[in-house]
């Protein structure tokens, strides 16, 4: 059944699912990353709360106006209106009152959101059986969509994706340097606007999938995970749509395969493996690479701290370095200095010397910027630099 | 409506709503200013699944393991964030944003799938809460609050509820200067002598503690509103701390009164049958006020620090 999902074998309509689910967590991820470069990325969740009130609203609207309250579009048209209200909301309380971005990010969210229940209590009061469809807009469902949906979706998701396309160069440079940005003629309110704009649509075509409370995280992981991987910022929005679009598949596929298993926290859930996986391996970033790094590291001091010991003719005990020291011929098992020992430990030695030489003298202070007690000085100078520090170091330079 | 009526169906709502409103505006109060106001909206999603976990484990909904739970799911969220922001080098707010998306999609897929069993529990309960279902059913008329017999049948949650916004009112009261001065100027405090690593922690813990007690009782959307707009709309009203936590005191209050009654008999003014949401009201008017406040608040724009910004 799982592989079955995951294989796209489970009829038409849960292939359309899966795929406009995968459409938007690609353009979910790439749209994120420019909210987190900007130090933005809580502000979706603003968003996302903010749309609640305005789904019930459409559907109130429509059941007025004599239609079928559920139809999507309508639903999605009330969505972005509230949204838009919220962000409105939130930029002017930022702007125009003392209070700071966080505070009025939680003051837009939790007020809209409570509205939002409101609302839909007032559905519910109104007739128990048509409302049953909104409380799916909380955490998301895929089950039942009709095809018309599913290909809305991924239509929305590609379009957004698209705009991302054409807006990423303003966007990467309002996010690094605003000021940069706007001594080059770009205009920062509209691609400010831009962005959030962005982000409004992502929640809004994402809302029936992944719901009203979790949509957010869609924007906010795969970035966040990305970022882990590079420093480029092309390379990052490439992963981040990557991992986005792995998220929706995956959550879509295995929420089709049984009932109780909502899509929303599916999509999630798998968002947040992707980010544990990078967060371990990432080659620069990751735990694993920094644990692997402090490891050479700890063994070349060892190395180097025993080598300076046996120059100077001390015993050592310190069992780890006794075992570098070993392993590699320099000391014998019952703890006698080598032929090869004695060599390598003299050259420690002259490198010690010349290190201090070298600090001590003025000409060579760039160079002294990069002592870190472990690279040998023949890493760091020429040997024609090296021969003229040798003979500031006298008889001793010929070992 | 009459007396008997509104002391059975409506008194003990409206108690443990101003109750709730009022240990979590406290704290709120000091988090806005260390712009931490959205740490109550991450506390309130990253209780879900301990309190989930708990009732699997001890098989059904009582107060103390929940309370256990929900306290452990809080102390992990806060090692997940440091130990995603200290080994990934990622600022704070996505670390935050990460840490609380991915545990309530964890505690809801647990209880979809508890829920499977048929058990009374579900998500609509934990976002806004069952404030009208805490009904008193002993409490016969006004007299039922001299009648020691009827009082032992008040809802347990009322206890809690006021047990834990003691502990607040008594821990601002008694750390008061403390909290000030750090919240206001740490490095100062830090020469005084001030312990504030633990402070910033403690006010974290009491948070959370205000957090889950108003949670179980409300649901998160009065926890997340009350952090939040009381303590912001004071804050547009005046510049002194007292003043400010006085202030917001008021407006929490107002906002659970307000908002019970309006959700209670407002429709019925409008001449519809059914009552809508009391959480989403309360939230709704505690939002209409901090909307004033930023309108006409006699402090609004600050010292001019932040002018045009």
């Amino acid at each position: 059944m799982l592989w079955q999902a995951l294989t796209l074998g489970l009829g038409y309509n849960a292939t359309l699912v899966t795929l406009g689910a995968a459409m938007l967590g690609i353009a979910a991820g790439a749209t994120g990353v420019f909210l987190y470069l900007a130090r933005r990325a809580l502000v979706s969740d603003a968003i996302g709360h903010a749309t609640l009130p305005g789904v019930v609203a459409g559907f109130l609207a429509m059941v007025v106006l004599g239609g079928d309250g559920r139809f999507l579009p309508g639903l999605m048209a009330g969505a972005a209106v509230s949204a838009g209200l919220g962000l409105l909301c939130v930029s002017w309380l930022t702007a125009r009152t003392r209070l700071h971005e966080d505070a009025a990010i939680g003051a837009v969210l939790s007020v809209f959101f409570g509205a939002g229940v409101v609302l839909l209590t007032v559905v519910q009061g109104l007739d128990s059986g048509r409302q049953a469809g909104l409380e799916t807009f909380l955490l998301g469902a895929t089950a039942g969509m009709l095809r018309a949906e599913a290909l809305s979706i991924a239509a929305g998701g590609a379009a957004v994706l698209a705009l991302v396309v054409v807006l990423r160069r303003p966007m990467v440079l309002v996010a690094f340097d605003p000021q940069h940005a706007a001594g080059q003629g770009v205009n920062l309110r509209g691609v400010d606007l831009a962005m959030m704009g962005l982000a409004l649509a992502v929640t809004v075509v994402g809302l029936k999938v992944v719901g009203v409370v979790l949509i957010v995280a869609l924007l906010i992981i795969p970035p966040v995970a990305a970022r882990l991987w590079s420093e480029r910022v092309g390379i990052i929005v490439v992963l981040a749509g990557a991992f986005g679009g792995v998220s929706g598949y995956v959550g879509a596929a295995v929420s089709a395969t049984a009932p109780d298993l909502p899509t929303g926290p599916l999509i999630v859930l798998t968002c947040f493996a992707l980010f544990a996986l990078s967060l371990l391996g990432a080659p620069a970033r990751g735990v694993l690479a920094a644990g692997l790094r402090h490891w050479r590291f700890q063994r070349r001091v060892h190395l180097r701290q025993g080598l300076l010991a046996l120059a100077s003719g001390q015993p050592v005990y310190e069992p780890l370095t006794l075992r570098l020291l070993r392993r590699r011929g320099l000391v014998r098992a019952d703890g006698v200095v080598t032929e090869a020992g004695r060599a390598r430990a003299a050259r420690a030695r002259l490198d010690e010397r010349r290190w201090q030489m070298l600090r001590s003298l003025p000409e060579f202070e760039a160079a002294s910027a990069r002592h870190d007690g472990l690279s040998p000085l023949s890493e760091v100078l020429t040997p024609d630099q090296l021969v003229a520090l040798d003979r500031h170091l006298g008889p001793e330079g010929t070992v | 409506m009459t007396g008997a009526d509104f002391v059975m169906l409506s008194l003990v709502p409206l108690v443990i709503g101003t109750l709730a409103a009022i240990a979590c505006a406290l704290p709120g109060n000091f988090l806005l200013l260390r712009r931490q106001a959205l740490i109550g909206d991450a506390i309130s999603h990253v209780v879900l699944p301990g309190i989930v976990v708990a009732f699997l484990l001890s098989g059904r909904v009582a107060a103390v393991p929940m309370m256990l739970g929900a306290g452990a799911a809080a102390l992990v969220s806060v090692v997940l964030i440091e130990a995603i922001r200290r080994l990934g080098r990622i600022e704070p707010g996505a670390a935050m944003g990460v840490v609380f998306t991915a545990m309530f999609a964890g505690g809801v897929l647990l209880l979809e799938q508890s829920a499977a069993s048929g058990v009374h529990l579900d998500v609509q309960h934990a976002l806004y809460g069952n404030l009208e279902s805490l009904i008193w059913l002993d409490g016969y008329g006004w007299g039922a609050l001299v009648d020691g017999a009827a009082l032992r049948g008040l809802p347990p949650e009322l206890m809690r509820m006021a047990v834990v916004t003691l502990v607040v009112v008594l821990l601002t009261a008694l750390f008061w200067r403390a909290l000030v001065i750090a919240t206001f100027d740490e490095g100062f405090a830090r020469t005084l002598g001030l312990p504030v690593r633990a402070l910033s922690l403690g006010l974290v813990a009491v948070a959370a503690a205000a957090a889950v007690a108003a949670f179980d009782a409300v649901g998160s959307i009065i926890v997340i509103a009350m952090f939040i707009c009381p303590p912001a709309a004071a804050r547009l009203m005046t510049d002194r701390m007292g003043g400010q936590v006085a202030w917001s005191t008021g407006f929490a209050v107002l906002s659970a009164v307000a908002g019970y009654v309006l959700a209670g008999y407002g429709p019925i003014w409008l001449g519809q049958s059914s009552a809508v949401s009391a959480a989403g009201m309360i939230a709704t008017v505690s939002g209409v006020i901090l909307g004033l406040a930023a309108l006409f608040g006699p402090r609004r724009r600050g010292l001019g620090a932040k002018q045009g910004g």
